[in-house]
């Protein structure tokens, strides 16, 4: 097995190319559950990108180093018990160091196991390149997915409930202020419209990710 | 029994789990072009998730739970840690045997189902709803009731919004909204449409 050729100028363009030219959320289509559910409070969306960033960093590396002894028809299974036992470690630190965060996030840091990005990278990426670069994969992808969601969350926490990770930014009418208060942002189906809205903007700003057809 | 009416109709429309919890958006949003290939899936996955949820229910409180193991003579053994892990392998495990079974029995089906089938281990609604029968601490009749029910609601959730996609095939949408940005804009209203069915209860 011959080592990748590891130079600074790849490595950058691996970790910058998710976040806006190949973005796993608004481009491939991958790990979107996670994405609307916990965007609620921008602190339990910053919880769960730290979370997938280091699954998903961790999980190329390991996949990646042992991509040469993998047999191909039982490779699901085997990327699946990396991820899994990855996560199981992931959700045992929050659980004893975030005990309230973790309570937040609910099943959802469960789902990182079936969070398409990790296995989506595993396979396009980690299958093919050396361990080296697909970390550094793993950790682009996960800054791709946290730039959408610090985004979609910050909206939905300064709007829906006037502050910003628990500090009050508007005053919100209810509490003698002057602002009143979007609930509907703190509601599931806003998080689709907002990231519709970033899909649009990020396509006009890019016109190659137009798609022909609706 | 109303019990279990109740909680099949909450799980369907007011816990919808692709409308209001999210779970298993990927293929949502990939599978929904077409109406026919949408009920595929969907029949799969209402299979899929009727017999996974109460085989996690059973491993969960005879092998996992703190002090599950007392019938064996550990009953200081808590190994809940190792569910995600458990969870999982069940999944893959029973995706994998229904495809075995259906290509030998039931060729037809197995036919129309083609990849999707494989597809559904990583469907994060599945695993959601194993996670989610867990958490909220359902029994064993509840949760065969919650298996069916929140797979027969994500089913239905697909072919609805798949019927929208057919049709949306005619109409001028703005450049940078086509395809997916409009999709999700149609999520977003149909998720409006099915927060009317909040607080309804038999």
């Amino acid at each position: 097995m011959t080592t990748a050729v590891i130079n600074a100028q790849e490595i950058k363009s691996v970790i910058t190319k998710p976040i806006a030219d190949n973005n796993p959320i608004a481009l491939q289509i991958l790990g979107l559950c996670s994405a609307l559910a916990v965007t609620t409070k921008l602190e339990t969306a910053l919880v769960m990108c730290v979370a997938l960033t280091l699954v998903c960093a961790f999980s190329n590396l390991l996949i990646s180093t042992i991509r040469a002894q993998i047999p191909s028809s039982i490779r699901i299974i085997v990327q699946m018990t990396i991820i899994a036992s990855l996560v199981i470690i992931v959700d045992q630190i929050l659980k004893a160091y975030a005990f309230e965060t973790a309570k937040q996030l609910s099943v959802f840091v469960g789902l990182i196991i079936t969070n398409c990005i990790v296995m989506g990278r595993a396979e396009a990426y980690a299958m093919k390149n050396g361990p080296v670069m697909s970390f550094f994969d793993g950790v682009g992808n996960g800054f791709g997915y946290s730039v959408i969601l610090i985004i979609v969350a910050s909206v939905r926490e300064l709007f829906g409930s006037g502050s910003l990770l628990g500090f009050t930014i508007l005053d919100p009418a209810k509490d003698g202020g002057w602002y009143h208060t979007n609930g509907l942002l703190l509601l599931p189906p806003s998080a689709f419209f907002i990231i519709g809205f970033i899909i649009w903007g990020l396509r006009t700003w890019k016109p190659e990710q137009v798609e022909e057809t609706n | 029994m109303e019990h279990y009416i109740s909680l099949f109709i909450s799980s369907v429309f007011v816990d919808n789990m692709a409308l209001s919890a999210f779970l298993g958006m990927c293929t949502f949003l990939a599978v929904s072009k077409k109406v026919q290939t949408a009920i595929g899936l969907g029949v799969a996955v209402v299979v899929v998730q009727t017999i996974t949820v109460p085989v996690n229910y059973l491993l969960s409180t005879y092998l996992l739970k703190e002090g599950a193991l007392a019938w064996a003579g550990l009953p200081n053994v808590d190994l809940s840690f190792l569910g995600l892990i458990v969870y999982i392998g069940v999944i893959a495990a029973i995706v994998q045997i229904l495809e075995m079974f259906l290509d030998k029995f039931v060729p037809a089906l197995y036919q129309a189902l083609g990849i999707f089938l494989p597809l559904i281990t990583v469907n994060c609604a599945i695993l959601g709803g194993s996670l989610f029968m867990i958490q909220r601490e359902y029994d064993f009749g509840e949760s065969v009731v919650y298996g069916v029910g929140s797979g027969f609601g994500w089913a239905l959730a697909l072919v609805a919004l798949a019927g929208i996609r057919e049709k949306m095939k005619y109409s001028d949408v703005p450049d940078g909204l086509r395809g997916l940005g409009i999709t999700f804009i149609t999520v977003g209203l149909m998720a409006l449409g099915f927060m009317s069915f909040t607080g309804v209860q038999l």
